[in-house]
């Protein structure tokens, strides 16, 4: 309610501060010691060229570059002292943060640590003398105002019914994802069509794309191994086809058995969420391995020597059937629930027997359910890495193969950045498939009112093998997970089968001594660290999948639709493709990331946005749309009916979406074991480190430890959301 | 974020406590707007209107006409494919819901609820950016007028249906709109409580003199509680005019039909004077009252069931005909009469002596009986 209110506009003011600030304040450059290191403050800055803002480098003559980036902030300046409907504030905002946008990128992309980066520029200009590092706060500073420039000035242009904060928040989604999805992906293209000599060359490419070891199908005619795509195709598509299957199973005999102990298997599904995606493997290993439980005992039965029999095919299947089948029937229990009882009702008034009704009503209209399924099923299975790296043996799948084309000695980058496009091809294939035909279709069903009546009954031969089946595999699965408990006790499994604490003494022992207390345990180190940035990714995902689900359900722009595509991808982005393309991106500036713990943030951010966005739009269609348009007609802005409307009714989801990307944070490793370093090592990729030692006692105690922990947060939270829930239900309001 | 009103047609507070809400009624029209979704569906379809201030307007039609699409672009929901929206005589085309003067009570009444009752009418005051005491004051005066004063701290989940939706019209009508907006207000309720909330949102408006557009299918409730009624129907408006006159004189056979039951008739223009226009329906002459787009030849007639008598076969000037069907419905009786001209609909308060089936009789139209219609 001050004057300053009505002589200056407030949007334009925000950002040209924040453009200034980050040009005459903060740092230009990223700071050795990371984003969360203050030290600078103390030392040597403002003048430092090291720790010094834009301006103060300009001023002693350094980076001229930069210089021009005035230009840009000079043609925004005028916009604070125009009105909104002023015929050149729109114009002016645009131009100044278009410019500034591609100046940014442009003298990013041209000038690195050893000057200019392309040959036509020295040629050009001569050498450069000089060189830069990435960008810091200073350059995200500038690089955010202008983006918000470009939207407010777009806003004001009338895009989006002149929403300034819808067209700021697309314009916010859209860049991130351009940034931190889109350019690493190009990166990685572009870098498996250079070749040693960076050189543009389709010839390189194709040289490694054809690859015997990628195509060959030396195991058809029998002489060889086949290609490593090959082989993840094939496991890929049984994987897919007998999760599905299991998840039926596992389905009907949760909601149509007739039996109330069928809904004990619910739980089921929360196993994958809290298991780290190898802590399976290692079970496998504990029973079937060498020195396996089963192994020896049947080795000893019939007299044979104990073979190695489940490394490779075998082993790495059993694992991903377990990690794999609950979240079929995840998929699957809405599917076969959201079959209208009526349906069956009306088949059965019409003279059809139980089994008719299923194989002629239910079952076909479960179809499109069970394609997404096996689609899912697909895409996990390509995408896994920690099961095919503790069991692959000489079965080689494309993920780990990028993993050692990087690691390994070869040290290839062109070669895994081309297995990573031959893999990122098979599951956006899938990815687009299930879009194109399934997208829409199961979202409909899901949206409709609920039918009352009840669901029929399984017939009889149908309902008996499936019991067998699924009590045969719970009984398998709690094996499993008894095993990695017990495991974790036992001294040198298969060897020394003495119960003992020393596992866990090793991994999380404490100690009191003259500084008081200190955490002695080797595994600390990296639990802490992964807890910390676990904890800090979970939010900012969840805002980010609220935002665009809120963007999605709720408001019309152009190329929504390709909008979406863009959010969702991600999900049908395998962890190593991104650990690989981040790797090849964020190593050179201008956004030099790797090594930094902000690296495993963004990669969790990004590799979970699809699951925050899912849960966003699920809620989000939940709210009646005419709350958030009462707000509106009540005089509030978009920006006020979101803070003050949606996210309140919204804080179950929230809860919901930020547990969950924080337990996947947790026990995420296929991207993670690309992007760790010394400093900043995650409990996951410590664990692997361990399998890799050979010491499982530590990985398996560690494991423990994991689900242990994030199973009470899961509990906790389902605890805390189910009360919110149901004190809600009581509401006849939200109709 | 309000524009301020010249016409301000503020009705006196009545004696009725000391309620000093008040409005800025303001004109609403439509010029030449049509709406299209997506590219190929005509919601709306150029269309032009004024809503007095002071007026209470319904849109009625049926369902998918394109009256939640109107009244959503007067909210500023929806924006106008092509024409242009004045509030107040102000261009307000371009302008978001946001920044329009203008509230709407919604179908499903979308009360907040995760805020108390108090919390939801003081909501739209305290984005307009009311001192905390004057909000206050303001909504629970608001609550008063609508009889629910002492339900300010409970949550919408634990008030009646017919008290959530006097909430929502109190939370509408705080903010003094330039026009307030109702869509389908009483569909939620039962019929009784539907006579009653319809009187009482009527009361109010005629008291506070508020500009209200209002949407429903029902034509009944249309007819009870309108000043004037816009008739769309297939995207577009069919007529606009007071009840009586929808009812007594329809333009169509759309509007004929849709308000009331009506007969169609085909019948001739012979000669037309001075708006008056000779019409013959078979051996019936009568003089009918015409407009300019009626010319000498085939027109056609629309008469109320109740505006047809029924005399014994014979009478001089009637139509013969024979009775088809009669049917006893309590308060009076309804036949279905085969004439030359087709099978007339009739309602007659002649409930002691009524016609049976294969009676001839002759058919005769009460003066004010039939219109002409124009399309
Ligand atoms: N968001 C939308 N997208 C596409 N078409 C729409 C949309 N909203 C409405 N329509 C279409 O526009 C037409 C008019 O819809 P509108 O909601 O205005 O009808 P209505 O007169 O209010 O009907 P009812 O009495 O059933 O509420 C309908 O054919 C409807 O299908
Ligand atoms: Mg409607």
């Amino acid at each position: 309610m001050n004057t300053s209110i009505t002589r200056f506009d407030r949007v334009a003011l925000l950002w040209l501060t924040v453009a200034l600030a980050g040009f005459c304040l903060f740092p230009w450059y990223m700071l050795e010691d990371g984003l969360f290191s203050f030290e600078w403050l103390f030392d040597g800055y403002p003048f430092d060229t090291d720790y010094a803002p834009a301006l103060f480098l300009l001023v002693q003559g350094e980076k001229l570059w930069l210089a021009p980036l005035l230009a840009v902030f000079a043609l925004a300046a005028p916009t604070v002292f125009l009105s909104r409907t002023h015929r050149f504030y729109g114009a002016l905002l645009i131009a100044a943060g278009t410019l500034g946008l591609l100046w940014l990128a442009a003298q990013g992309l041209s000038i690195g640590i050893r000057g200019f980066n392309a040959e036509w520029l020295k040629a050009l200009f001569g050498e450069l003398g000089d060189r830069q590092f990435g960008m810091g706060y200073g350059g995200l500073l500038v690089a955010v105002a202008c983006l918000f420039f470009v939207t407010t000035g777009l806003a004001a242009r009338g895009a989006v019914n002149g929403d300034v904060f819808v067209v700021g928040a697309i314009g916010f989604i859209v860049a991130i994802v351009s940034v931190f999805i889109f350019f690493p992906i190009v990166t990685m293209l572009s870098s498996a069509v250079t070749d040693d000599n960076g050189l543009f060359s389709l010839g390189a490419f194709f040289g490694k794309f054809s690859d015997d070891k990628i195509w060959s199908l030396g195991c058809v005619t029998g002489e060889r191994t086949c290609g490593v795509a090959w082989n993840s195709l094939f496991l890929a598509l049984l994987v897919g086809f007998f999760t599905t299957a299991l998840g039926l199973v596992f389905a009907l005999v949760a909601t149509r058995s007739g039996i109330r102990q069928a809904s004990l298997l619910r739980p089921l599904t929360v196993l994958p969420i809290i298991t780290p995606p190898f802590v399976i493997g290692l079970a496998i290993i504990l029973l079937f391995g060498l020195s396996g439980t089963v192994t020896t005992f049947v080795a000893d039965m019939l007299g044979i020597q104990p073979t190695r029999w489940v490394y490779g095919l075998p082993g790495i299947f059993i694992a991903q059937l377990l990690s794999f089948t609950p979240i079929a029937f995840l998929v699957l229990i809405g599917v076969v629930e959201g079959v209208s009882p009526s349906m069956e009702e009306a088949s059965q008034t019409l003279r059809a027997s139980r089994w008719q009704t299923f194989r002629t009503v239910s079952l076909p209209l479960m179809r499109p359910g069970l394609a997404n399924a096996f689609l899912l099923g697909f895409i996990e299975s390509m995408a896994d890495f920690g099961n095919p790296l503790v069991l692959g043996g000489n079965y080689d799948v494309l993920s780990t193969e990028i993993f050692f084309s990087i690691v390994g000695a070869q040290n290839d980058q062109g070669r895994a950045a081309v297995l990573a496009i031959v893999l990122l091809l098979f599951t956006l294939t899938a990815f687009y498939a299930q879009r194109r035909w399934l997208g829409q279709k199961s979202f409909v069903t899901k949206t409709g009112k609920g039918d009352s009546g009840a669901h029929a009954l399984l017939p009889k031969r149908v309902l008996l093998p499936c019991w067998i089946i699924a009590l045969v595999w719970a009984g398998f699965t709690l094996v499993v997970y008894g095993m990695i408990v017990y495991g974790s006790f036992v001294e040198v499994w298969g060897l020394n089968n003495t119960l003992t604490f020393k596992h866990y003494i090793q991994a999380f022992g404490v100690v009191w001594d003259d500084n008081g207390l200190r955490l002695k345990g080797a595994a600390w180190d990296s639990f802490l660290t992964t807890l910390q940035i676990a904890a800090t990714a979970a939010p900012i995902t969840a805002m980010v999948g609220l935002i665009t689900a809120f963007l999605l359900v709720r408001q019309n722009f152009a190329a929504k639709g390709a909008f979406e595509f863009g959010t969702m991808l991600s999900f049908a982005i395998p962890g190593t493709v991104i650990g690989v393309s981040y790797i090849l991106a964020f190593n050179v500036p201008p956004i030099e990331l790797t090594g930094t713990g902000v690296i495993l943030i963004i990669s969790f951010v990004f590799r979970n946005m699809p699951v925050g966005v899912r849960a966003g739009i699920a809620s989000m269609s939940q709210l009646d749309k005419s709350l958030d348009e009462a707000s509106l007609t009540l005089g509030a802005s978009t920006w006020r009916t979101f803070t003050r409307i949606i996210l309140p009714l919204m804080k179950p989801a929230i809860v919901a979406a930020m547990v969950f990307s924080f337990v996947r944070a947790m026990t995420a490793i296929s991207a993670v074991i690309f992007l760790v370093s010394a400093q900043y090592d995650m409990a996951t990729s410590y664990i692997i480190g361990r399998v890799e030692n050979n010491d499982y006692g530590i990985a398996i105690a560690y494991s423990t430890v994991l689900i242990v922990v994030m199973l009470s947060i899961v509990s906790i939270m389902q605890l805390l959301v189910g009360r919110t829930k149901t004190s809600r239900r009581a509401d006849p309001v939200a109709v | 974020m309000t524009n301020s009103t010249k016409d301000s047609t503020a009705a006196q507070a009545p004696a009725t406590g000391d309620i000093t809400l008040s409005s800025r009624a303001a004109p609403v029209e439509f010029n030449q707007v049509s709406k299209v979704y997506g590219g190929s569906v005509t919601a709306v379809d150029n269309v032009s209107l004024r809503v007095e201030a002071g007026e209470l307007v319904t849109l009625l039609g049926p369902s998918g006409c394109g009256k939640t699409t109107t009244l959503r672009m007067i909210a500023g929901l929806e924006k106008a494919t092509s024409g242009t929206i004045t509030i107040g005589d102000i261009d307000v085309t371009g302008l978001p819901a946001t920044d329009r003067d203008v509230t709407m009570v919604f179908q499903s009444y979308a009360l907040f609820p995760h805020m108390t009752v108090l919390e939801n009418v003081s909501y739209g005051l305290s984005m307009s950016g009311l001192q905390k005491p004057d909000v206050r004051e303001r909504a629970e005066q608001g609550l008063d007028l609508v009889g629910l004063s002492g339900y300010g701290s409970r949550l919408p989940s634990e008030l009646s249906g017919g008290q959530q939706q006097r909430v929502a019209v109190a939370r509408a009508l705080v903010l003094e709109p330039q026009v307030l907006l109702f869509d389908e207000p009483l569909s939620n309720l039962d019929a009784k409580l539907r006579r009653q909330v319809r009187e009482d949102i009527r009361d109010i408006q005629t008291r506070l003199g508020l500009t209200v557009v209002y949407v429903t299918h029902d034509q009944e409730e249309a007819l009870a509680v309108s000043d004037r009624i816009i008739v769309m129907n297939n995207a577009v408006i069919a007529q606009i005019g007071t009840p009586r006159e929808l009812y007594e004189a329809p333009a169509s056979e759309f509007v004929a039909d849709f308000i009331g039951e009506a007969n169609i008739l085909d019948a001739e223009i012979e000669r037309l004077a001075n708006g008056q226009a000779e019409v013959r329906l078979g051996s019936v002459q009568m003089a009918l009252k015409a407009g300019p787009e009626h010319k000498p030849g085939p027109v056609r007639l629309a008469v109320r069931p109740g505006r047809i008598r029924l005399n014994p076969a014979g009478t001089a000037d009637s139509i013969a005909g024979v009775i088809d069907k009669g049917t006893y419905v309590g308060s009076h009786m309804e036949y279905r009469v085969d004439t030359d001209h087709g099978v007339m609909f009739i309602v007659s308060q002649e409930v002691a002596q009524a016609y049976v089936q294969g009676d001839a009789v002759g058919v005769t139209f009460a003066t004010t009986g039939p219109v002409l219609l124009s399309a």
